[in-house]
């Protein structure tokens, strides 16, 4: 009964998504950008609105505002302000205009609850082709850029002297995790895509002793997160986003806890 | 040949003016020292000259296909990113096994470090990896950025007489900041002082035939003056208008 077209619906979407969000997720941790991947996420809700009243496809309005978000930040960060401030003050205000803006366009049966925390249950035969699209889209680009993205990673200014342009690679990034929160939103919702961006990426750290293998590792370790996220959710009538991100987390946990107690902790 | 020059650079940060109009050239082989007060620039004009810095004013040559080995002054890697030795090595170039060992050798570290965690590091093997990295460039010119910082006396000792014995290998150039004076005076062609603009440069030939720091020198680096030693055919008159070192 478990394995009904709804499971593997759910598990081909989640798994295309996780695929590509570990390896993403493992430079957001390397470069502290969680607080980034929020705003971006937040913003996606302003897209949903967006959509609807332009009633223009989903993904088109939600890739729009979260890339409009990445550029804004990415443009704003070092004018004067910290850079963890802004990023509060931007993920936000563009939740709360985000969920104003579906309240005023006052469909009747918008389900706010849906975009907040996915529903991927909804998901389409074409939005899962969408999202492998997608997936090996972001990985495709992470491998080509990878070189020049790890250089800007562990030091602009090495990089530089490289004829590297870090301000090039951030891009690359800051509208890598756009696309990935238009992928993502159906399945976990705007609230807990960053989950899947970094949970994984964590969890690999502890026992990966290079980038590649932590970018691999947490690929991997996002999936497995997630098919047991979606079978615990069939299996208990659980909402599905939220039970593949407290799946993802006592991954965590344990990873924590074996790196403590095993001593295997190389950093 | 001028491997980079500068012509009236300046170098804003954060709205301040750093650096302003700086006329530079470094040639081939040619080993030139910066000093200058904390906060003077030193930095600030090294990354400049790599293109970390773009200039607000002036501009910044570099020859065509100039390859720097650049040693910046200080390099956090974040914990969060496993990065063994080798692999900092072969950022963003791939080196195979053969070359890194070779690196790693030259700069006086034993073969087992290419596996160890960058975070893992002492000072003194972090500012030898560092330079094994610019080496690995096969580099026309070395930019070293106060490379022995954080090194006991007999560390910075060692890591004079490593570059010197880099430089002879590869012949490049060596542009570097440095607060041993003892060891500017008597191993470069010429001296830069940078305060916010070169405020002066030269030979430093008549500072390095003073006794007291030839005696400096001779103990700190344990004989190295030997090697040291360049015929200098030229003396011209510099003076000094800042007297912040010993």
């Amino acid at each position: 009964m478990i394995f009904d077209g709804f499971f593997l619906r759910a598990l081909l979407a989640g798994t295309g998504i996780a695929l590509a969000a570990g390896p993403l997720g493992c430079f957001v941790v390397w470069r502290r950008m969680a607080y980034f991947g929020d705003a971006t996420a937040h913003a996606a809700i302003l897209g949903v609105a967006l959509s609807l009243a332009l009633d223009t496809m989903m993904p088109v309005g939600v890739l729009a505002t979260a890339a409009g978000m990445a550029l804004a930040v990415t443009f704003l960060a070092g004018r004067g302000l910290a850079v963890d401030t802004l990023l509060g003050v931007a993920a936000h205000s563009a939740l709360a205009f985000g969920v104003l803006a579906l309240a005023w366009t006052g469909q009747k049966g918008v389900d706010l609850h849906r975009y907040l925390f996915g529903d991927v249950l909804l998901v389409t035969d074409g939005e899962i082709g969408a999202i492998w699209a997608g997936a090996l889209l972001l990985v495709a680009l992470l491998a080509w850029r990878w070189p020049a993205l790890l250089t800007a990673t562990v030091s602009e200014d090495l990089a530089r002297a490289e004829g590297i342009h870090p301000a090039r690679e951030r891009l690359v990034l800051m509208l890598a995790v756009a696309v990935l929160v238009a992928m993502a939103i159906d399945v976990v919702g705007a609230l807990l895509v960053t989950a899947l961006l970094i949970i994984p990426a964590a969890t690999a750290r502890p026992f990966a002793t290079t980038p590649e293998r932590m970018a691999v590792s947490a690929g991997l370790i996002g999936v497995v997160a997630t098919a047991l996220g979606l079978v615990a959710a069939f299996a208990w009538d659980a909402p599905a986003g939220p039970s593949i991100v407290a799946a993802s987390a006592v991954g965590f946990g344990i990873s924590s806890l074996a790196s403590l107690f095993g001593k295997t902790h190389l950093g | 040949m001028t491997l980079i020059a500068t012509e009236d650079l300046t170098i804003r940060l954060d709205g301040r003016t750093i650096l302003h109009g700086v006329d530079f050239a470094i040639r081939e082989g040619e080993i030139v020292t910066v000093v200058g007060p904390n906060g003077s620039g030193k930095s600030t004009f090294m990354r400049a000259l790599v293109g970390a810095l773009a200039p607000a004013k002036g501009t910044v040559t570099r020859r065509a296909g100039l390859r720097i080995g650049y040693v910046p002054q200080t390099l956090h890697i974040d914990p969060t990113l496993p990065l063994t030795v080798a692999r900092f090595l072969s950022l963003p170039v791939r080196r195979d096994a053969r070359a890194v060992a070779a690196a790693l050798a030259e700069t006086g570290l034993p073969d087992t470090i290419a596996a160890r965690q960058i975070t893992a590091l002492s000072g003194g093997q972090f500012q030898r990896v560092l330079l094994a990295r610019a080496l690995l460039t096969d580099p026309h010119i070395l930019v070293l950025d106060e490379p022995t910082k954080g090194l006991d006396q007999p560390g910075v000792a060692a890591f004079y007489l490593l570059i010197e014995r880099v430089r002879q290998r590869l012949g490049c150039a060596v542009l570097m900041v440095s607060h041993d004076l003892h060891v500017v005076m008597s191993a470069s062609d010429r001296v830069i002082c940078i305060n916010g603009h070169i405020c002066c440069e030269g030979a430093p030939t008549a500072v390095s035939e003073a006794p007291e720091y030839r005696a400096l020198f001779g103990h700190g680096t344990r004989g190295a003056l030997a090697l040291y030693q360049h015929e200098h055919d030229h003396h011209h008159e510099h003076s000094h208008d800042h007297g912040e070192h010993p």
